[in-house]
C-alpha cells in the first residue's frame, strides 16, 4: 500500500533546482545539450545524468567549441541550441561563440554555472560577473537568485531566444540554487508585457510597397538571414517568380532562394557578384526582405544605391532607418509580410511584368557577360576556386556545409550553389574563426544521417582543433575540409592590396601535420597537393566512413575577386 | 541636439545597467540620469539627457525600445512638456552684503535655504534646466563651494498626455493585470 501511495503524485513535487532545471529543458524539447563541467554546475550535471537519454550531452573540449556546436546545431535546425557551462572561465570562454549568436540572430540558451548566492561579489573562486560580461551581446540574461523562479526563467529564456527576432539568452545559475528545493511546477504561459514581437506588417504600409513594386522598372529584390529565420522561402520564390524579379540574397541568406534558379543573381556586397553589386546599385527599388543593410554589403553608404527607393521589411525596428533610409519601412516577419504582399498582388502587373522588367534584365544579362566569376585554372597547383567547384559537383549541392572565416569562406559563398536554406552554415557577423569546425560537428550531431561538412582554412580550424576529439568520441561521419595555403589568406590579401605586400604576421609558417593530427585523434587524415589528386581525394574522404580530415593543399597567393575596397562604393569593383 | 528621454522599464536589478549600456555602447554620453519607482512599484521611471545627432539618438530610442523588459520609451522633446530639476548648493555667503545678495538671488529664484552657517549657506533650487542654469551662473561669483543636482525629469503637459490616451498607465496597468 506504502509503495502506491508514494508514486501518486497529487501535490507538485519537490525537487532541487539541478533537478528542475533538466526538467524544465526536458519539457522545452531539448534533446541535446553541449557542455563542459566545472565545480559550479556539478549539481545539475550529477542531476543530467539521472536523465539518462532523455537528454544527450556532447562534452566538448573547449568551451568556445560547446558553444559554436550549439550554434550549428540551431542553425541547422531552427530549434534553440542549448549549452552548459561552468562558472568563472567557462563564462568567459563561451563569450566569443555567445557574440556570433547574437550578431547572427541564432536562438541559444547559454546555462552558466555560479558561485554561491553569498559570495557573489567576493572575487570567489571562478567567479566573473557573468550578466555584466553578457549583458551587450545577449538578448537577454538572468541571474537565477531564487531557485522558485528557475522554471519560469527557462520558460522566458527560450520564449525570448527564438521570438521575434531570434537571439542567445544567457541564464547564470549560483550553486546554492541548484541544491536547493523547490516545488516544480513548469508555468504554461510567460508574462513579458514589454516584448511584443510583430508578425503582420501594416497593411497600408504593405499596399504601397506593392503599388511600388508593380510600376518599378528596374527592381531588385535583397534578401537575407530573416528569410530563413521566419521559413520565407516559399513565399519568396512565389513574389520573385509572379513578378519577375532579380533576387540577390546576402552571405546569411544565401540558400533562402535557389541560387541556380534564372532569377538568382548570386550573392551581392564587398565579395559579390558583379552583376549583384551593379543591379543593386542602378536600381530605381530595393526591395529589402529579413536584411539589415551591413557595411559589407552596401560599400561606402553615401554611394550606395543613388536612385533606388527602399521597401524595408525587418522584424527589428531597430534595423529599419539604422544605415539606409526606408521609403516604405514595414515592421514584421517576413514570411508573414510576404504573403500579404502576395494577397495584394493584382494579376496584370505579374502578366506584365516580364515585358516590363525585359530591358532591365537584359541590362543585368550583360553585365553578367561583362565580367563573369573567374579564375586561371592550374595543373601544377589546386586552385581555390576549382575545389570549391568539385566540391558543389561531389556533393551534389546537396550538402550541409558550415565554414569558416575567410577566403576560403567567400570562395564557397560563391562557387557552392546552395539550394536550400539551412544548407549553409557560417559566421556572418562577427566573422569569429574557429566557428566552422566545431558549428559543422553540432549539425551533424543533429542530422547524423545526412553529408555534413565542415570547410575551414588552415588558421581558422588550428582555433578549435580539439574537437576531433569530440567528433570521434561520438562516433559521427563529420567530414573537415581544409583549404591549406599556408596563410592568413584574408588578411594576406587586404596587406597585398593596400599595404604593398608587406606580409606582416600572416605567414603560417609552422602548421602541423593535419593527416597526423586527425589521425591522432583517432580521424582519417588524407591529404591532396596536386590537381591531379584532388577528386579522388574528396571522394574517398566524402564516402569513407567515420570523422575524416582532408588536407587540401592550394594556391598560396590567389585573392578574391570582385572586390569592393574599404571606403569604396559598390560599383567601384576590384575585378581581377 | 539635446535631447531628454523618458522611460518605462520593469523594476528589476540589472535594467538600469542595460539602459545604460545602449548608450554607452554607442559612446553616446549621459548627461543626466534619474530613476525611481513609477505609479506601479514594481515599474521603474527612467529620465535621461544626452546630447547628439539626431540619427543617432533615434536609433538609440528604437534600440531602448526593443529590450525585453522596457514597457515604453518616450522623446519628450517630441511633446510639449514639463521640465524640473532639483540642486542643492552650498555658496560661500559671509555676513554683510555678499549674504545679502545671495539672499536676495534665493528669494528672486524662489530657492530655499536649508542649511547656513557663518560664513555659507546650502540652498535648495527647483526648476527647468534653463532656470536652474541662470542661477547657479549668477552665485557663481560668489563662490560655490559644492553642489549636487537631480538631473531632469519630465512629464508631459496636460494636452500632450491627453493625446498619448493614457498610453503610460496602460502600460502600467498591463504589467499590473499580468497581461
Amino acid at each position: 500500500m506504502l509503495a502506491i501511495a508514494k508514486e501518486v503524485q497529487l501535490e507538485a513535487p519537490r525537487w532541487r533546482g539541478a533537478r528542475i532545471l533538466c526538467e524544465a529543458l526536458f519539457r522545452e524539447g531539448v534533446d541535446t545539450i553541449f557542455g563542459y563541467p566545472g565545480g559550479a554546475v556539478l549539481h545539475i550535471y550529477d542531476e543530467l545524468f539521472k536523465m539518462g537519454d532523455r537528454i544527450k550531452h556532447i562534452l566538448v573540449r573547449h568551451e568556445q567549441g560547446a558553444v559554436h556546436m550549439a550554434e550549428g546545431y540551431a542553425k541547422a535546425t531552427g530549434k534553440v541550441g542549448v549549452v552548459l557551462v561552468t562558472s568563472g572561465p567557462g563564462a568567459t570562454n563561451s563569450i566569443t561563440g555567445i557574440a556570433n549568436a547574437f550578431m547572427d540572430s541564432t536562438p541559444l540558451v547559454v546555462i552558466t554555472g555560479q558561485v554561491p548566492r553569498k559570495m557573489i561579489g567576493s572575487d570567489a573562486f571562478q567567479e566573473v560577473d557573468t550578466v555584466g560580461l553578457t549583458r551587450p551581446c545577449t538578448k537577454y540574461n538572468y541571474l537565477v537568485k531564487d531557485v522558485r523562479e528557475l522554471a519560469e526563467v527557462v520558460k522566458e529564456a527560450f520564449y525570448i531566444a527564438k521570438t521575434g527576432r531570434p537571439g542567445p539568452v544567457v541564464i547564470d545559475i549560483p550553486k546554492d540554487v541548484t541544491a536547493e528545493a523547490a516545488e516544480f511546477s513548469y508555468p504554461e504561459r510567460v508574462s513579458l508585457p514589454g516584448y511584443r514581437p510583430n508578425t503582420f506588417g501594416d497593411w497600408d504600409q504593405v499596399r504601397r510597397a506593392v503599388e511600388k513594386m508593380c510600376r518599378a522598372r528596374r527592381p531588385v529584390l535583397y534578401v537575407g538571414g530573416g528569410v530563413i529565420h521566419s521559413n520565407g522561402g516559399e513565399e519568396l520564390l512565389e513574389l520573385a517568380e509572379r513578378l519577375n524579379l532579380p533576387v540577390t540574397p546576402t552571405l546569411m541568406g544565401l540558400g533562402c532562394f535557389p541560387s541556380g534558379h534564372r532569377l538568382c543573381l548570386g550573392m551581392l556586397g564587398m565579395h559579390g557578384t558583379y552583376w549583384a553589386n551593379m543591379a543593386i546599385s542602378e536600381a530605381d527599388l530595393i526591395i529589402a526582405i529579413g536584411v539589415r543593410f551591413d557595411d559589407r554589403v552596401t560599400g561606402a553608404l553615401d554611394k550606395f544605391a543613388p536612385q533606388a527607393e527602399v521597401i524595408h521589411v525587418d522584424i527589428d525596428q531597430s534595423s529599419i532607418d539604422k544605415n539606409v533610409r526606408a521609403h516604405v519601412p514595414i515592421l514584421g516577419d517576413a514570411k508573414a509580410v510576404m504573403r500579404q504582399m502576395l494577397d495584394l498582388l493584382p494579376e496584370e502587373a505579374c502578366s506584365s511584368s516580364a515585358s516590363r522588367l525585359a530591358p532591365w534584365w537584359e541590362q543585368i544579362n550583360e553585365w553578367k557577360r561583362y565580367a563573369p566569376l573567374s579564375y586561371k585554372q592550374s595543373a601544377e597547383v589546386i586552385m581555390p576556386q576549382h575545389l570549391c567547384q568539385e566540391l558543389y559537383r561531389l556533393t551534389g549541392g546537396d550538402a550541409i556545409i558550415a565554414t569558416d572565416v575567410g577566403q576560403h569562406q567567400m570562395w564557397l559563398a560563391q562557387y557552392y550553389q546552395f539550394k536550400r536554406p539551412r544548407q549553409l552554415i557560417t559566421s556572418g557577423g562577427l566573422g569569429a574563426m574557429g566557428f566552422g569546425f566545431p558549428a559543422a560537428l553540432g549539425a551533424q550531431i543533429a542530422f547524423p544521417d545526412r553529408q555534413v561538412i565542415a570547410f575551414v582554412g588552415d588558421g581558422g580550424f588550428q582555433m578549435t582543433a580539439q574537437e576531433l576529439a569530440t567528433a570521434v568520441q561520438y562516433q559521427t561521419n563529420l567530414k573537415i575540409i581544409i583549404m591549406n595555403n599556408n596563410y592568413l589568406g584574408m588578411v594576406r590579401q587586404w596587406q597585398e592590396l593596400f599595404y604593398e605586400r608587406r606580409y606582416s604576421a600572416v605567414n603560417m609558417e609552422w602548421l602541423p601535420d593535419f593527416v597526423k593530427l586527425a589521425e591522432s585523434y583517432g580521424a582519417t587524415g588524407l591529404r591532396a597537393t596536386r590537381p591531379d589528386q584532388l577528386e579522388r581525394v574528396l571522394e574517398r574522404g566524402l564516402n569513407a566512413p567515420g570523422v575524416v580530415v582532408m588536407d587540401i593543399i592550394v594556391a598560396e597567393e590567389e585573392n578574391v575577386y570582385p572586390m569592393v575596397a574599404p571606403g569604396a562604393g559598390l560599383k567601384e569593383m576590384v575585378l581581377g | 541636439m539635446r535631447c531628454t528621454i523618458s522611460i518605462l522599464v520593469e523594476n528589476r536589478p540589472g535594467e538600469l545597467a542595460r539602459i545604460v549600456g545602449i548608450l554607452s555602447a554607442r559612446g553616446q554620453n549621459i548627461d543626466s540620469l534619474c530613476a525611481a519607482a513609477a505609479l506601479d512599484p514594481k515599474i521603474s521611471r527612467v529620465t535621461l539627457t544626452t546630447d547628439g545627432h539626431i540619427r543617432a539618438i533615434e536609433q538609440i530610442i528604437k534600440q531602448l525600445d526593443k529590450q525585453i523588459r522596457v514597457l515604453e520609451v518616450v522623446n519628450m522633446n517630441q511633446l510639449a512638456h514639463i521640465e524640473r530639476e532639483l540642486a542643492l548648493i552650498n555658496v560661500f555667503a559671509p555676513p554683510g552684503s555678499a549674504r545679502q545678495k545671495v539672499l536676495q538671488l534665493a528669494s528672486a529664484f524662489r530657492a530655499e535655504i536649508v542649511d547656513s552657517s557663518a560664513e555659507g549657506l546650502i540652498l535648495e533650487a527647483r526648476g527647468d534646466g534653463e532656470k536652474l542654469a541662470e542661477f547657479i551662473r549668477l552665485l557663481e561669483p560668489f563662490g560655490i563651494r559644492d553642489m549636487v543636482r537631480t538631473g531632469a525629469i519630465a512629464i508631459a503637459n496636460l494636452i500632450a498626455a491627453s493625446n498619448l490616451s493614457g498610453a503610460n498607465q496602460t502600460a502600467e496597468r498591463r504589467q499590473v493585470e499580468g497581461i
